[in-house]
């Protein structure tokens, strides 16, 4: 039965018909710009605004905690970033040039592992490298997203949009027919948001779990019956940057609390 | 390895009533769920937990599956001395988990 609402739903974006409301432009202006939360039903949003009750804190503690734990191989990353890293995430991902890639947090977490603690490198999704992330994520919450894509990191970003416009899966949609075109309209249970990455490390309550926004990403490309990028994939990572670019302005959140 | 968050006020007036909070990580799998080759997810779940208050039992809870995951428990204790709040959540196979806080009455 949901499958079929799902279906028709779905059917109804992909066949445009446009209705009264339809947005045209392909991009998102600048006034327009909302945060995810803000479809979020009331109660959702006060357990993010809740310091204590939100869950994903305590992601962020553990990652508080870990930050200073140092590995067998090398120093904690506090000894390096005594003062730790305000403001930081709001500008990633980033274009390093010792590795001449564009890296997200998480790729920056395992590039200190292995440059400066000569530790192995965390997996994906793995409760230490969320931990990290969240509290790195965390030390930017109310930061305006600010990326940089210029020069190195142009041809990424350029990457990244073409991704977002492009049909796929059995459902032949593409994040930009449901997030520029069609966010504030129901899809099932959802109400469509933009489809930002400002809250992410976030806390979904579908995952009963903190999930990195390559999970999230994931879960849009299955949505639609594609085949989804493995975690870390760099044509994900791009898709977070042009992702962020979008969103310049937009007030970093994590951890939020999603549905 | 738990994470806990305990939301205890440091000081309060004798026969003051105190909200207490408690959160724990934990996945409270239920039992009921299957993975995608179809096997159960097994049962993985707190079934108790007990709050203590200068060592007497003030609160306690047992819990079934259905809670959902990081659990978050907000009460009340009435302030009567100084004296340390013990929080311990044990899970179906026995192992526990505690933290505490301490509330100076004044
Ligand atoms: C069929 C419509 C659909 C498509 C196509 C789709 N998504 Fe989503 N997306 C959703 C829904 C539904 C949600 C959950 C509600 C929300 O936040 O929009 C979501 C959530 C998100 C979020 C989290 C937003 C937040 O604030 O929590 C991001 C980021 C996102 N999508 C990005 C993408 C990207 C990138 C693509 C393309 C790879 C994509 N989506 C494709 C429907 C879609
Ligand atoms: C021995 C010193 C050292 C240790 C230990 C270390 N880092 Fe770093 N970190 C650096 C340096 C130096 C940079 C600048 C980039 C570079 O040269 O690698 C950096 C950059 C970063 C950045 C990006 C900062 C920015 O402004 O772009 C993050 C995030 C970060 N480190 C996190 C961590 C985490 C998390 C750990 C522990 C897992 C860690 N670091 C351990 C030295 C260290």
């Amino acid at each position: 039965m949901n499958r079929i609402v799902g279906c028709v739903s779905l059917a109804t974006i992909a066949a445009c018909s446009a209705p009264p409301q339809e947005r045209a432009h392909d991009r998102l202006s600048p006034d327009e710009i909302v945060s995810g939360s803000v479809f979020l039903t009331a109660e959702t949003r006060a357990l993010q605004a809740d310091d204590f009750a939100n869950p994903g804190f305590l992601w962020v503690d553990r990652g508080e905690a870990l930050f200073s734990e140092a590995p067998q191989t090398g120093p904690a990353c506090v000894s390096c970033h005594a003062d730790g890293l305000a403001g930081v995430a709001a500008t990633y991902p980033a274009y390093d040039s010792d590795t001449d890639t564009v890296l997200n947090i998480e790729g920056r977490i395992n590039q200190c592992r292995a440059k400066h603690q000569g530790a192995s490198s965390l997996d994906y999704e793995s409760d230490e490298l969320l931990s990290l992330t969240a509290y790195i994520a965390n030390q930017s919450r109310g930061a305006p997203v600010s990326v940089d894509t210029s020069g190195s990191a142009r041809a990424v970003y350029e990457e990244g949009a073409r991704y977002f416009r492009t049909r796929r899966g059995q459902f032949n949609l593409s994040c930009q027919q449901c997030h520029t075109e069609n966010w504030g309209k129901r899809l099932r249970g959802d109400t469509l948001s933009q489809g930002h990455g400002n809250g992410f490390p976030a806390y979904r309550l579908e995952w009963q779990s903190m999930g990195s926004l390559h999970r999230r990403l994931r879960d849009c490309d299955m949505g639609v019956r594609a085949e989804p990028l493995p975690y870390g994939d760099p044509l994900y990572i791009a898709v977070e940057l042009y992702l962020a670019a979008r969103a310049d302005g937009l007030e970093v959140e994590s951890p939020a609390v999603r549905r | 390895m738990a994470s806990i968050r305990l939301a205890v006020p440091e000081t309060a007036r004798v026969d003051e009533i105190v909200e207490v909070k408690a959160l724990i990580r934990h996945p409270m799998e239920s039992g009921h769920r299957r993975g995608s080759r179809g096997e159960v997810i097994p049962r993985d779940i707190i079934t108790r937990f007990e709050c203590r208050y200068a060592g007497a039992l003030v609160f306690a809870g047992d819990f079934h599956p259905g809670i959902a995951a990081n659990p978050l428990i907000t009460f009340h204790v009435r302030a009567t001395r100084s004296g340390d709040l013990e929080f311990t959540w044990t899970d179906q196979h026995g192992e526990s988990w505690s933290e505490s806080a301490t509330l100076t009455v004044t």
